[in-house]
């Protein structure tokens, strides 16, 4: 039998995070004679459902704190979310926040199934002028529209100099917000983009 | 941060000014819970609300929105009366001794060097320069020179005595002594302190220089640098460190290096005029030159500057938030690109910022769900048909739905692992990003403006045979490498000005380079070890720059290279040798010959980043409203300025038009002061967490805090509608009426404070009134942050309620 890793030990203990600190040591906080490890109550458990899912360690994706996390899933579901107990951050413990991070991929429906969050956007929708609905398009349309769009407002707004005649290769027309939401490497191609469009426009959640 | 949340433990008191780390950065109280079970450690609280924070306080300091200076200037004079500063720290490590231009003054609220044009207002700071003899800056280590940094300092904070402090602030006199008492018991060698903000310091007409005074306080008792102190700035997303070290701002290109501007038109004149003769940055060369170099490849070379001239030059006025709203509102601005952010409910006065985008011609939003921002053409209130603007709406997917890096607070760089497929036709922001340039690319091969930047920007993610872009290619180019081998560096200290590495963001060099025992890249390193115990965790991701956990840690010995307390040494010299528990700070080895390089050198250079080598009690340069804080009032304030005739930062950032609405001061129309704030159930505008059943169920709906005293006498009870108001507009909402906000005693006069929690918007499972409709478009001329969190407001029972 292989050992039992402490992720193990707090899944077959059912304990969640609140074990955590316990196994941990974490130490500095005793913990509470009720939950000292020889007097927790001992289950006669069967195979834990939990083990047949797809483990996959995450970080939050909501405040700065960097908590580590467990996404569990099955297939395209994210069934449970718990906090990683090896991230120094939060070594296991979440906010209800970050708890309920799973929700914005899969929730439970009337039916008690789990199903995708339908409040999810799936399809790339465009908004007609003075339209009062969305029209679903395909990405390829989608595209070349974006493309066609920044096309002619870049250059009908270029300015090769400004008043001064200092070369300065800009155009003021396009503006971009975001995004503290995204990684690192996608703000960083996202950066390389629009200042080789000449984009100067530029600002996002950190001044907000 | 200076420092990182696993060091907190290591803290004797918390000073949590502007931060309500149990709502909205909870890792915080486990820290702060484990340094109280641990070393004693005492927290004090400073909120204008009994905040769930301030229900875990030692002490509680209730405090006015927008006195935050007055509050830190008060503590600072106590230590300097009362000699509980940390002496030998002021002197060796930070500018106390240097001496300033005679022709410095300041006079009733206002510096030396003020000029107005065309109504105005902006800082000369010519007078606010060094002495120098040679090439040399004037000292006197005594510290008695009148013309000395603390000598001016001394002066200055004199004016903020105990009494004056609190008739300012509403804080009351024996709970704001037991915090300056409390407060300097850290200005030992042995004791901690550890400063740490948020929002509540930042969202001023005078938010950079709060965060001045946060520093100044923790310089002056000598909590920079060590383990357990530093100044500490909670960050508000998971990636808003990250977003901002790749530069998503006007401001900037990746890695803090300005953006060139109409003033440094030729990599000449950026090279003159951006990077110092001293200090750290004087390297800064090599850092843009190796950005163009991985971003033009092959194309810049040495003859054509590397390709510089590629680059946009900005106006070298405001393109921030509140100007990009104000050009669209003039209709200067076409095409709107509001990628995973929504302005519509975050932004100052919000509900002018959607009439802008209709000002738009077409806007592209990338996002998750169908946000306020996106569907700004079919609010309450409007016609669409009214409404020509074209709006692409791109789906994309949620973190665990790709794979990537966030940065935390902490500045750890941790990578995140690929859980499920995105649902449906989304795709990763890093595809969406990808495929647009692509398709911009192709529109100008057939010819346009100036095409040369994007038909030659190093575009090279494509993997065979996979649809997504290679993040790993990405991420390879951000950490730099050498263009001869394409071998990744380890370190940014390899970075050349001769073209020959590469590298996009040289704060990130290392973050990708495979740890030769763990055999993963840095950033992807899972080990706990810690062999200090100082929760340093160094194989732990990889923290920026050089996996250093704690930044200027040369502070933390002195200046014979002795650790101010041996029980956390995070470096030492041993007479020999450096002992380096973290990633030092400093010139600590000779590059070429590999020997040990003595404590005297690094001594008078610990803060490397600044050209005069030491931390900045008094700021020559780097701020636009003073070389010191000064006390002013927010621009919406219910009283004069109690130390001086000048009410308001004079060089605050203001706006036109709709935009210019402010409240006169001491409004009979507003008496009451509103600050914005959020809470634990909700993220920011709400555009995920408005959408998550259990969280939309959690807290679902908006509403306003008042204290019971005013809601007797509005005749209002627990839950029923009120409406809230300031000069730019209204919205209803319920009453929460507890005593969380209590009025406040200012200069003898009773004020009250309305709590209004900023995350509801029109959309989403839990709609709800939004609270930036109400907020003032000003803001602090260094940052441009707006100020939301002091501003005047009514409250009315809403009628036929």
């Amino acid at each position: 039998m292989r050992k039992l890793s402490r992720r193990d030990f707090l899944r077959y203990l059912g304990l969640g995070t609140a074990g955590t600190a316990l196994l941990e040591g974490v130490s500095a906080v005793p913990a509470l004679a009720s939950t000292a490890e020889d007097k927790l109550p001992s289950f006669d458990m069967g195979p834990v459902k939990i083990k047949k899912a797809k483990e996959t360690p995450s970080v939050c994706a909501f405040c700065g704190c960097g908590c580590g996390l467990i996404v569990y899933s099955e297939g395209d579901r994210v069934i449970h979310i718990e906090g990683d107990p090896d991230n120094p951050n939060n070594e296991g413990s979440m906010c209800c926040k970050g708890i309920a991070l799973g929700e914005a991929n899969t929730i439970v429906d009337p039916k008690r199934k789990r199903t995708l969050n339908k409040q999810r956007v799936t399809e790339v929708l465009y908004r007609a002028p003075g339209s009062s609905k969305w029209e679903k398009k395909s990405w390829d349309w989608a595209l070349a529209e974006i493309a066609k769009r920044v096309k002619k407002t870049r250059d009908e707004s270029f300015e090769e100099r400004d008043d001064k005649g200092i070369p300065v290769n800009r155009t003021q027309a396009i503006a971009h917000l975001g995004s503290a939401s995204v990684d690192n490497e996608e703000n960083y191609i996202m950066h390389k983009m629009l200042r080789a469009l000449g984009v100067v426009n530029i600002d996002h959640h950190a001044r907000l | 941060m200076t420092n990182s949340f696993t060091d907190y433990k290591n803290s004797d008191v918390f000073l949590m000014i502007g931060a309500n780390p149990a709502e909205n950065h909870p890792q915080v109280m486990r820290f702060a819970g484990i340094a109280a079970a641990k070393r004693g450690a005492k927290i004090i609280v400073v909120d204008p609300r009994f905040t769930k924070t301030a229900a875990k306080a030692d002490i509680y300091a209730p405090i006015r929105p927008g006195t935050d200076i007055a509050f830190l200037y008060g503590i600072m004079n106590y230590a300097i009366e009362n000699n509980l500063y940390f002496h030998d720290y002021v002197v060796n490590y930070t500018n106390a001794s240097f001496l300033v231009s005679p022709e410095y003054g300041f006079s009733d609220g206002l510096f030396t060097g003020l000029t107005e044009k065309d109504g105005n207002f902006s800082y000369d700071t010519k007078t606010w320069q060094y002495q120098t003899d040679g090439a040399n800056i004037k000292k006197d280590p005594t510290l008695q020179d009148p013309q000395c940094v603390f000598q001016i300092l001394k002066r200055h904070v004199s004016r903020y005595d105990i009494k004056t402090v609190c008739n300012i602030t509403g804080t009351p006199e024996d709970v704001y002594r037991k915090v300056c008492e409390l407060y300097c018991s850290t200005g030992k060698p042995d004791k901690a302190g550890n400063l740490l903000y948020a929002m509540g310091i930042t969202q001023h007409t005078y938010g950079g220089q709060n965060v001045r005074a946060t520093a100044m306080l923790q310089l002056l008792l000598g909590n920079i640098g060590i383990a357990g102190g530093g100044v500490n700035a909670q960050r508000g997303e998971s990636n808003v460190q990250g977003s901002t070290d790749q530069a998503m701002l006007y401001h900037y290109i990746p890695g803090y290096n300005p953006c060139p501007d109409v003033n440094t038109p030729t990599l000449k004149d950026y090279i003159e005029k951006q990077v110092p003769k001293t200090s750290y940055w004087s390297n800064r060369n090599k850092f843009i030159i190796s950005m163009l170099k991985a971003w033009f490849g092959d194309k810049a070379t040495a003859e054509n500057d590397f390709c510089y001239g590629w680059l946009p030059k900005h106006t070298g006025k405001d393109h921030s938030h509140m100007a990009i709203f104000q050009a669209m509102a003039e209709g200067k601005i076409k095409g709107f690109f509001a990628w995973g952010q929504n302005p519509a409910v975050g932004g100052p006065l919000a509900s002018r910022t959607r009439d802008a985008l209709a000002k738009l011609d077409w806007m592209v939003g990338v996002d998750l769900f169908e946000t306020e921002t996106v569907s700004f053409w079919k609010r309450p209130g409007v016609n669409p048909a009214d409404i020509k603007t074209e709006v692409f709406l791109l789906p994309t997917a949620m973190s665990y739905e790709k794979e990537g890096t966030v940065a935390n607070s902490s500045r750890w760089i941790q990578w995140r692992w690929k859980a499920v497929e995105p649902p449906g036709e989304a795709k990763s922001d890093l595809w969406i990003a990808d495929r647009i340039f692509k398709a911009i690319r192709k529109e100008y091969q057939a010819g346009g403006k100036f095409t040369d930047p994007i038909l030659n920007m190093v575009w090279d993610y494509d993997v065979p045979g996979h649809d997504e872009p290679d993040i790993m290619k990405v991420g390879r180019e951000m950490n730099g490498y050498l263009v001869a081998d394409g071998s990744l560096l380890d370190s940014f200290a390899k970075l050349k000005e001769d073209g020959s590495t590469a590298c996009g963001v040289w704060i990130y060099a290392g973050y990708m380079f495979v740890d030769p025992a763990l055999k993963v890249p840095a950033c992807q390193r899972r080990s706990r070890e810690d062999k200090t115990g100082l929760g340093l965790f160094p194989k732990w991701s990889f923290a920026w720059p050089a996996n250093r956990r704690i930044v200027y840690n040369r502070c933390s010995a002195d200046p014979a290279g002795k650790p101010w307390d041996p029980a956390k040494t995070l470096v030492a010299w041993d007479g020999t040798q450096w002992i380096t528990n973290d990633v030092p700070d400093f010139g600590f080895k000779d590059a070429n010959t590999g020997a040990f390089i003595p404590p005297n050198i690094s001594a008078s250079n610990c803060f490397i980043m600044n050209t005069e080598g030491v931390g900045r009690l008094f700021a020559p340069t780097g701020m636009k409203d003073g070389p010191l804080p000064e006390h002013y009032e927010p621009i919406e304030s219910p009283v004069k300025n109690l130390i001086s005739k000048q009410q308001n930062n004079p060089v605050a950032a203001r706006y036109k038009g709709d935009f210019a609405k402010v409240a006169h001061t001491a409004s009979p129309e507003f008496p009451y002061i509103a600050t914005t704030h959020r809470l634990v159930e909700h993220y920011q505008s709400g555009a995920v967490t408005r959408n998550c059943p259990t969280l939309a169920e959690f807290m679902p709906e908006m509403f306003a805090t008042i204290s019971p005293g005013l809601a007797k006498k509005l005749g209002v009870k627990p839950g029923d509608l009120i409406v809230v108001s300031t000069v730019r507009g209204e919205i209803t909402c319920k009453a929460n009426v507890l005593p969380i906000v209590k009025p406040l005693k200012v200069n003898g006069s009773e004020i009250e404070i309305v709590g209004l929690p900023w995350h509801w918007g029109y959309q989403g499972l839990a709609p709800g009134s939004t609270a930036n409709d109400l907020t003032p478009f000003v803001g602090d001329p260094n940052t441009m942050i707006p100020e939301y969190k002091a501003f005047l407001c009514n409250v009315k029972k809403a009628s036929g309620h």
